[in-house]
């Protein structure tokens, strides 16, 4: 004999986490990681180094101390952009000026990272000259590309958004990886400029 | 569940955008297709071939090795140079476009919508880029064989300097190619397994709790986050490794101030988490193979999934035992050795689990089953000889020899070969609609079984000698050619002859199967899963009467109250 249960027809599921945002998280996870191996390399290549020789003799050090006014600026373009999501989400009419204005911090770092980067070439820190340089490139350039990528993204996000076309799905996978570039940055200086 | 989730749920089923209308057109159909079926058989056929080029990779080499000097047939006479390129490509092309495109691409993109009851991925123009991505890294690949000096020489491991400087490893542009071949397949399996797990995770099925996810689901779930979570540091590497093979800097030269072990730590920081990333695959394969054909729940499903994750997280912690001999700190090397023998505790579970799962089963030797079986087996042997070699003691001894080389393979042709011959027999009436042979695919399972361990035996014995692999020509070696020491390669190489001309019996039958076999129901096996509720070949969409529910667990097999002695998953009572 059959035993006969009958169970209720389950219901639709409703993601807990909107695939878009779930799909950019994981990204952005192998993306930390790839940053994480970086980041140790230098740290136990720079561990590793003959006393004296970090940063090489009669070579420039990094400029810190102006460097930190880019990372305000990238961490209020982060900030910024999490207002203009607020805002969004109310419908407000200067959503899309408050996103452009994080856009626009961002680029400004972007600009003066490579305002830095020319200035230290003229210096004579190149890719080939140290390991800091090496490095120092390596490690900011590839910052850098992850910067410029989110950036033309934010900047596809803001036309959407002037337009009101924007998806949630979209702007939210922009964020996350916005938010991942300027969290980023501040592991970064601290452990390649100091 | 929260009111922001419902107002962004929308996207979880964005894939009607792509609508159920199959493209007629050829090209469209076969190469354009963003079906995850089509794209699973597109990686299924791509690793298939490549297997060949590793297959014959081997043959090549393995005929130098036992025949020093001879022409080889249908390659001619090997140089040291031709045997340098021929080991890395049989060792790069079987993990990185074998395994890992067969394992974790094929079948995750094949299985997942039809196991989880969708009808797409949740990205699948992803999906179809990451395909695009990786035969673009099979053409880079293929180009760097042909290029200045030939294919790249410096193993699949590339370790510097002998990776690095073209004055050292002679492949000025092959190297490079190499590694842009390789960096480009991992962003294919990057964009995959974002799709896996997003897919799995938002579109399962409803009632498709977590704890009724059918293991190979859930393995090559786990296999994917660990690809992911690994691939970062080894990318970071691998972007150094080509800095310094084209723009001259020093990161692994330590002329220039860089670390040459630093590249073997971010390697196997992505090496060693790379075989339990295609090892869980294959031990979902063998959770479905072993419940069907014994007929009876799986033995501890919880404890198969948490040992799961337990060797994913343990994973992570053993990668510096490749390199107890490489003038890491003995202190180092004491914890990878205890995290190493550590790591065999859950994967023997899992084995052990199996085991307990076939006793007192109905057990059906088909051909599938046969291949579950002899994973089991054969890869216990492999499991076993890891301790010798996890041990840093014995390792000291062991580094470099062919005892090295045959407790690898003793792990990865179960996980690449008889795992995967377990699922495309247990999958092939569902994937072609046609059974495929039988008594040919028995032949075919004895013909690789014997002479698979006729290969690997010997290995074990001439290590166990001392023989020291990466050599060209023993002969002049005196120390390696004592009494017995050729015949043992000898034997290996005709083993390895022999499973290769079995591997035909495989061809010819997976074709003729394709076209004249016997017609296959939707559920051939009387199995549980969801996958054998689409009707065989499933249709674009998968479930033409619609998306199915899930009423319980994936392996009730033998229900004391059913008088069938299989309950699938969508039935409601």
């Amino acid at each position: 004999m059959e035993a006969v249960v009958t169970n209720p027809v389950p219901e639709r599921r409703k993601p807990v986490v909107p695939s878009a945002v779930l799909g950019t998280l994981i990204f952005v996870i192998a993306e930390v990681m790839f940053f994480a191996g970086l980041i140790s390399a230098h740290t136990i290549s720079r561990a590793g180094s003959l006393p004296g020789l970090w940063p090489m003799p009669g070579q420039p050090t990094l400029p810190a101390e102006a460097t930190a006014l880019n990372t305000v600026l990238l961490l209020l373009s982060g900030a910024v952009l999490f207002f203009g999501y607020r805002l969004w989400k109310k419908q407000s009419p200067v959503a899309h000026w408050v996103t452009l204005a994080a856009w626009g911090l961002g680029a400004a770092f972007v600009a003066l990272q490579g305002v830095e980067w020319v200035a230290l070439l003229s210096q004579g820190l190149t890719l080939r000259s140290s390991p800091l340089g090496s490095f120092f490139y390596l490690i900011v350039g590839g910052h850098a590309v992850h910067a410029l990528a989110a950036l033309v993204a934010m900047f596809w996000a803001w036309m959407q958004m002037a337009r009101g076309q924007l998806t949630s799905g979209f702007f939210f996978g922009v964020q996350t990886f916005w938010y991942f570039v300027v969290l980023m940055w501040p592991v970064i200086y601290a452990r390649v400029y100091f | 569940m929260s009111t922001a989730t419902a107002e962004h749920g929308h996207e979880g089923q964005g894939h009607d955008a792509h609508g159920h209308h199959e493209p007629q057109n050829f090209f469209l159909k076969y190469f354009w297709s963003t079906d995850h079926k089509i794209i699973g058989m597109q990686y299924l056929f791509t690793g298939l071939a490549m297997a060949v080029v590793g297959g014959f990779a081997v043959y090549a080499f393995r005929m130098q090795l036992a025949f020093p000097g001879m022409s080889v047939p249908g390659w001619g006479r090997v140089t040291a140079t031709d045997y340098n390129a021929l080991v890395t490509t049989h060792g790069s092309v079987m993990i990185f476009w074998v395994a890992m495109p067969v394992l974790i691409a094929a079948l995750g993109n094949y299985l997942i919508p039809l196991m989880i009851g969708c009808d797409d991925m949740v990205f699948p123009r992803l999906n179809r880029l990451s395909y695009q991505l990786f035969l673009l890294s099979i053409v880079v690949l293929f180009m760097s064989f042909y290029a200045q000096g030939g294919g790249f020489g410096g193993a699949w491991t590339s370790y510097p300097p002998l990776a690095a400087k073209a004055e050292y490893n002679l492949t000025p542009a092959g190297a490079p190619l190499w590694l842009l071949a390789v960096a480009l397949e991992f962003a294919a399996f990057l964009l995959g397994g974002i799709n896996f797990v997003t897919t799995v995770m938002n579109s399962r099925a409803p009632g498709m709790k977590m704890f009724d996810i059918p293991m190979v689901i859930w393995m090559i779930i786990i296999a994917s986050i660990m690809f992911m979570a690994s691939v970062g540091p080894l990318v970071a590497g691998a972007v150094m490794l080509f800095f310094d093979q084209t723009l001259g800097t020093g990161f692994f030269d330590p002329n220039q101030g860089g670390d040459p072990v630093l590249w073997q730590h971010l390697f196997w920081f992505f090496g060693h988490p790379e075989v339990y990333v295609v090892l869980l695959p294959a031990m979902g394969i063998v959770a479905e193979v072993v419940t069907t054909f014994a007929r009876k729940k799986l033995f501890a499903y919880k404890t198969v999934l948490y040992t799961a994750v337990g060797t994913g997280v343990l994973g992570f912690f053993v990668w510096a035992h490749h390199q107890f001999i490489a003038g890491i700190d003995p202190r180092m090397a004491n914890i990878f050795s205890v995290t190493t023998l550590l790591i065999s505790i859950p994967v023997a579970e899992m084995c052990f689990v199996y085991i307990a799962t076939l006793y007192g089963g109905s057990i059906r030797l088909t051909t599938p089953m046969l291949w579950a079986l002899a994973f089991i087996g054969e890869f216990l042997i492999g499991g076993v000889t890891g301790i010798f070699l996890g041990a840093s003691g014995a390792d000291i001894y062991f580094h470099d020899t062919y005892f090295v080389i045959a407790h690898f393979h003793y792990t990865f042709f179960p996980i690449a070969f008889i795992a995967v011959f377990a699922a495309m027999t247990y999958w092939f009436p569902k994937m072609f609609g046609r059974y495929m042979n039988e008594a040919w695919g028995k032949v075919h399972f004895w013909g690789t079984i014997i002479p698979f361990n006729f290969i690997f035996i010997p290995l074990f014995l001439l290590g166990a000698r001392g023989d020291h692999r990466r050599i060209y020509d023993y002969t002049h070696f005196p120390d390696l050619m004592k009494p017995g020491m050729q015949d043992l390669r000898i034997l290996a190489t005709l083993a390895l002859v022999t499973l290769l001309a079995f591997q035909l019996v495989f061809v010819v039958n997976f074709f003729l199967s394709m076209f004249r076999g016997k017609k296959a129901e939707a559920n051939p096996w009387k199995a549980n899963t969801l996958e054998w509720v689409a009707p065989s070949p499933p249709p674009h969409g998968n479930f033409p009467e619609g998306l199915p529910n899930v009423y319980r667990g994936p392996y009730e097999f033998s229900h004391p109250d059913r008088q069938e002695d299989y309950w699938p998953q969508n039935v409601a009572s």
